[in-house]
């Protein structure tokens, strides 16, 4: 696979040695990190983050990452200070960015707006969110982070919880681990079970799935606990959603029941679903996790650019 | 003998099985209604065997190919090709799913950027039997009524 130039849009554009070649990027860029402190492969290489909706994270650490590469960067964070406002079509907007830039972040609330960037734009692109559909980058600094902290993937049994209807990072996370033997938990209230045909499609794939709406029963069982904010806006009604809300809190004590090597992750923001006095036990990776967005996304950024 | 019904074309593309009431859409598909396409003939609600009743469309002086004629798969799975010169049917085929539909239906999701920007909307198509496409934009999955109502 040739990596320079190539758009970063969809998870499901990934192979499995793909996947393995960027984590394997990411993981000697850490170190070379560590090492040196900063890098010089993307010197002279202007980044252009076009947020068109909000984010912390994503954003910041696209940013980071192009600063610790020695590369700079370029950008919006809200597409109401840019001509958007003034009715101009994403296709021109792309256009118009990419005579300033060397590779393009987007974040933008449509689905599908990044695929359509890649097309028009002659430099890389890639996808930091499209609406409901992809976020390919998170989705591989999770498969980092778990790489990272047993030192493999295959033989895992993974719980996925909360939102499993809507949330667009546990279904690209779902299809990735697919490519890896691992034994999937997919814990959610009935409301939001994870998609029939994702969870058929998993099955195919030979991925061993208990759909449960037990946490306590499954935890035992776990290796990671991926935990998603559940959204309340998705609730008939509010005694519904907290009801749920309640039994679906991550807290200490409900871990006194799992593996001593248990690790909790979440992509962020969280509300209340995990307790903060979780944050100092052994068991929470999801800081960690978001570290693991800057190699990662070094990784992404030297490759596409061919720096590396 | 149906075809009889309209006149014979000595030269052209006849497209026979047609699901009754459905020429117009299949003459669109095909851009057929351009003022200078040349002469078409259409029999609609026409008996037939197979479909109860049916729409044939003749056109005159044009052969279609077998990938021009595949864009009306969707609406017509059963419809079959002859293509004629001289009043003889030269060659004969079935109409069949293309691997890409681009440009005849539109995204049902109304967030996809497709439903928004100049782009030709454009899926994949996932499976035939049972048909399910997939938005090759949005990535979202569509089968069954969904996709008839959308084109």
């Amino acid at each position: 696979m040739d990596w320079n130039g190539r758009d970063v849009i969809s998870i499901r554009d990934f192979s499995k040695s793909d996947i393995e070649f960027v984590l394997k990027v990411a993981e000697r860029l850490e170190e070379e990190l560590r090492e040196k402190g900063s890098l010089e492969y993307a010197r002279g290489k202007i980044l252009a983050t076009l947020f068109f909706e909000p984010s912390t994270r994503t954003r910041l650490s696209f940013e980071s990452a192009m600063h610790r590469l020695g590369g700079s960067v370029i950008g919006f964070s809200s597409a109401s200070s840019t001509s958007v406002r003034k009715g101009e079509s994403l296709a021109d907007t792309i256009r118009t960015v990419e005579q300033y830039s060397d590779v393009i972040v987007i974040r933008h609330p449509m689905e599908g707006a990044a695929r359509l960037a890649a097309e028009v734009a002659e430099v890389p692109v890639i996808n930091a969110g499209d609406g409901s559909n992809q976020h390919p980058t998170q989705t591989l600094l999770d498969l980092y982070t778990i790489k990272r902290a047993f030192g493999k993937i295959d033989g895992l049994t993974i719980g996925l919880l909360g939102d499993l209807k809507y949330g667009r990072t546990v279904h690209s996370l779902a299809e990735a681990l697919a490519f890896y033997d691992v034994e999937l938990y997919l814990i959610s209230p009935e409301l939001l079970r994870m998609p029939k045909h994702i969870v058929e499609e998993l099955r195919e794939r030979g991925v061993k799935i208990h759909e449960t709406t037990d946490l306590e029963g499954a935890i035992p069982e776990l290796d990671v606990l991926y935990v998603t904010r559940i959204q309340r806006e998705r609730f008939p009604d509010e005694e519904e959603y907290l009801k749920v809300k309640g039994s679906y809190q991550v807290n200490c004590k409900l871990l006194k029941n799992a593996k001593e090597t248990l690790k909790v992750m979440h992509p962020l923001p969280r509300v209340d679903e995990i307790h903060p006095e979780v944050d100092k036990s052994e068991h929470a990776l999801y800081f960690r996790q978001v570290f693991s967005g800057v190699p990662v996304r070094m990784a992404l950024l030297g490759l596409t650019l061919g720096v590396l | 003998m149906p075809e009889l019904k309209v006149e014979v074309i000595p030269e052209g593309t006849v497209i026979d099985h047609i699901p009754a009431g459905k020429w117009l859409k299949v003459i669109e598909i095909l851009g057929l209604t351009k003022p200078n396409g040349g002469t078409l003939l259409i029999a609609s609600n026409v008996p037939s065997k197979k479909l109860g009743r049916k729409d044939i469309v003749k056109v005159e002086g044009r052969y279609l190919s077998e990938e021009e004629v595949n864009k009306i798969a969707l609406i017509a799975p059963d419809a079959t090709v002859n293509i004629v010169r001289d009043y003889k049917i030269v060659e004969k085929f079935k109409v069949s799913i293309p691997d890409e539909i681009v440009g005849i239906l539109t995204c049902p999701n109304p967030n996809c950027v497709s439903n928004h920007e100049y782009v030709r909307p454009r899926f994949k198509v996932e499976s035939r039997e049972p048909l399910k496409l997939r938005c090759h934009y949005c990535e979202r999955t569509i089968e069954g009524e969904e996709i008839i109502g959308n084109l």
